[in-house]
């Protein structure tokens, strides 16, 4: 029997039992996840039965299909796409016991500490300090840019363990509580109008050792397997075509026109074939990757994702006429779930902004193709050797 | 539709190697230069490619003696030759001229296989598949016209000529001799075309009305889909050699690849590689299929590729400084056949015009 005959025959082995019409969202969701059929390719015991990773999407399809309840993917977003494959990569067996589970049915949300105002492209100068004390890490600093803070349970966080390392050497990734006293979320308002992100202000935040993720100064390694999937989760997810942005724009030029000019069809065949070839290249990328983890290919996904969805918003705009020139609503909100497409186009236009910016600048997505992928020198790193304390900053 | 596999098999992987292997011991830089000073082509190279490796027939079927290989196959030897820029007629003869001789269901096609005709079809090098083809008419039996910038026909021993009319196309098959071909002095001289003087020539007609313009339109479309893939190979050499260049090459007694302008550059060039290498591989095997998504594939593969070869190719020329403009290095020879490529088989532009007419984006409201 092939690994997919076996996966098929499960699904319709646990639905034949676990009929989710008759039988509540979370308690579908748990028996789910121990049955190996969360997240497939998961090993055993962990929500999955060691599968190979690309027979998930046809498991979620015939789930879904199935009417299946779902696990509220965009709502835990950083969960499901960063800390879950982290804590599975790096985690002890308590850990993964302790939070896959919850994580996974949406009964625990994640979100992410990592960047901090002083420390962005630089991400390993952070200066957010955890001093251990006894069997506790006291936990001080400012942690910015962190999506459903104000509805996570818990986080993913790096935070400086050791100043008199090098910088990079002295980073320990811990699984932080979020109702803990002294964590304080913030909305940062942007340039949409609404606040999608947080600050989040930790004072003398303590967290048990046990919530420790691998070894103490290994933390820059572990944040690394984070961002590489946070990058593939962004820019590598193969699509049919005319998917996304790219068939807003479509449907918005057949329907409408009025607006065509010789030079916006002129743009749009350019960016229609440009997305049609992002599409192909994530479709090659993932065929490449089927059995292996994300490596540094995905850096170069997500830059053609960032361009093309920026240029596609704000060619959008245009193709609106005088509507181009209004806005939905300029009130100051906080989503639970970023809705993007469902917004207005003048909303994309702005929002589309933050896509070169966020999961690695473009500009640094281009030193790590250039530097991993295509082998040429590193930048010239003068304080990769100094303690960190000696650092400027 | 599902996109099927756009990597390489073991076979292909195979198959590559062994033309590598060959064009690397056969085709030096420096032979297809002396192309531009008037040395005469090396009519061993082909003979070696058709004969020792058995690649004239690659597209033709065993039962008439070829290899019965896909357009899959095809794609990765045309990457091989267009990464050595072969003075050749692989995709003139073995891909376009074959894929016209097959849809007619002409027995012809058994010479292409056998290695013993080189056949080129006689239109301009820049006709696009969907185009107009030239005007040409029929007088007491004997062609009359002339057709200019024709690739592959100095050296072909059959010429398909498509004489369009009112019913589709009449296709003669005319014997080499039969007509007057005068070289033209021409921006890629790996791939020279020649004027064709068809006055007074006679020929056997294959195919006529509707079947014959659905054969024409063939070779054409194979042709574009697949130049892709020589495009593809044309931008990676001159991506490979660029790359290789800036990490030895030392200025300001450091490796220039090291500064952040040029690896930001070097970045976005191997993210439009490898956009090619999926669009050409796509196209090759939507045409191996022979699936419905064909003429979109072809179109965006042609869109892309073709405007990709050129940027990589005067990328490579800037990357490599006062070098890069020199008759001695190579990179000349690739940025013309990246431009010449641009123009063949229908433009970026007019691809992307194509496409706007399969995915129902009409370019005005009327």
């Amino acid at each position: 029997m092939t690994a997919q005959d076996e996966m098929r025959r499960r699904v319709a082995d646990f639905l034949a039992v676990h009929d989710p019409r008759s039988t509540p969202a979370l308690e579908w969701l748990q028996a789910r996840y121990d049955s190996g059929l969360a997240w497939v390719h998961f090993p055993l015991g962990h929500g999955g039965l060691g599968l190979p990773r690309p027979l998930q999407g046809e498991v979620d399809e015939l789930f879904a299909a199935a009417g299946g309840h779902d696990n509220r993917p965009r709502v835990n977003m950083i969960g499901l796409g960063m800390a879950a494959p982290t804590i599975l990569a790096f985690g002890t067996e308590a850990q993964k016991k302790r939070f896959l589970r919850p994580l996974w049915t949406g009964e625990e949300i994640w979100c992410q500490l990592f960047s901090e105002p002083g420390a962005g492209s630089d991400l390993a100068a952070l200066g957010t300090r955890a001093v251990r004390d006894g069997d506790e890490w006291v936990v001080n600093g400012q942690k910015v840019w962190t999506s459903a803070a104000q509805n996570a349970q818990w986080a993913i966080l790096v935070a400086r363990t050791d100043p008199d390392r090098r910088k990079h050497a002295g980073i320990t990734y811990f699984l932080c509580p979020m109702a803990q006293p002294g964590v304080d979320v913030r909305p940062l308002r942007q340039i949409t109008g609404e606040a999608e992100f947080n600050e989040v202000f930790l004072t003398d935040v303590r967290i048990s050792d046990e919530w420790r993720l691998g070894e103490e100064g290994n933390g820059w390694r572990i944040a690394n397997t984070t961002l590489n999937n946070e990058r593939l989760a962004i820019g590598g997810r193969p699509a049919p075509r005319e998917d996304g942005m790219i068939g807003i724009v479509a449907r918005n030029w057949r329907e409408h026109p009025e607006h065509r000019t010789p030079d916006l069809h002129h743009q749009l065949m350019a960016l229609w074939v440009e997305a049609e070839v992002a599409r192909l290249t994530s479709i090659r990328l993932a065929q490449k990757l089927a059995a292996g983890q994300p490596g540094p290919e995905g850096s170069a996904m997500k830059l053609t994702f960032a361009r093309i969805s920026q240029a596609l918003s704000g060619l959008e705009l245009e193709l609106n006429g005088a509507d181009g020139l209004r806005y939905g609503d300029w009130t100051m909100t906080q989503p639970e779930e970023l809705h993007f497409l469902a917004k207005d186009a003048s909303y994309r236009y702005l929002r589309a902004k933050g896509n070169s910016i966020e999961g690695g600048t473009s500009e640094i997505l281009k030193n790590v193709v250039s530097e991993r992928v295509l082998g040429l020198p590193a930048e010239p790193r003068f304080d990769k050797d100094l303690p960190w304390k000696e650092l400027e900053r | 539709m599902t996109v099927g596999s756009l990597l390489y098999t073991d076979v292909e992987d195979d198959l590559r190697a062994a033309v590598s292997a060959f064009l690397t011991d056969r085709c030096q830089p420096s032979d297809v230069a002396a192309l531009y000073d008037g040395a005469p082509v090396d009519a061993g190279l082909w003979r070696g490619l058709a004969h020792e490796l058995g690649l004239a027939g690659l597209l033709v079927s065993e039962e008439l003696g070829g290899a019965g290989a896909s357009a899959r196959e095809v794609a990765v030897v045309l990457e091989e030759l267009g990464r050595t820029v072969a003075p050749v007629p692989f995709l003139t003869s073995s891909v376009i001229a074959t894929q016209v001789l097959q849809e007619s269901g002409s027995d012809l096609v058994q010479g292409v296989a056998s290695g013993q005709d080189r056949v080129a079809l006689v239109v301009p090098w820049s006709t696009a598949p969907g185009s107009d083809l030239p005007p040409l008419s029929v007088v007491e039996g004997a062609l009359c016209g002339q057709v200019r910038s024709v690739a592959g026909v100095l050296d072909a021993d059959l010429l398909l000529v498509p004489v369009p009319g009112d019913a589709g196309v009449d296709l003669y098959a005319v014997r080499a001799s039969e007509v007057d071909a005068r070289p033209v002095v021409s921006l890629d001289m790996s791939r020279p075309l020649a004027d064709v003087d068809l006055t007074g020539a006679h020929g056997t007609v294959i195919a006529s009305g509707p079947p014959g313009a659905i054969a024409v339109q063939r070779g054409l479309l194979w042709g574009a889909g697949l130049l892709a893939s020589e495009q593809l190979g044309v931008a990676r050499w001159c991506f490979d050699t660029t790359l290789a260049y800036v990490k030895e090459r030392r200025q300001f007694g450091r490796a220039v690849g090291g500064f952040q302008a040029l690896k930001h550059r070097l970045a976005d060039l191997f993210v439009q590689v490898e956009g090619a290498a999926a669009a050409a591989r796509y196209a090759a095997g939507v045409l191996a299929d022979d699936a419905d998504d064909v003429e979109v594939a072809v179109a965006v593969a042609q869109a892309h590729c073709s405007e990709i070869a050129v940027h990589v190719a005067e990328e490579a020329i800037q990357l490599h400084g006062g070098i890069g403009m020199t008759w001695e290095h190579p990179a000349h020879l690739y940025l013309k056949r990246a431009k010449a490529c641009q123009i063949a088989l229908g433009t970026a532009g007019w691809h992307r015009a194509r496409l706007a007419d399969l995915v129902d984006l009409p370019a005005s409201a009327s």
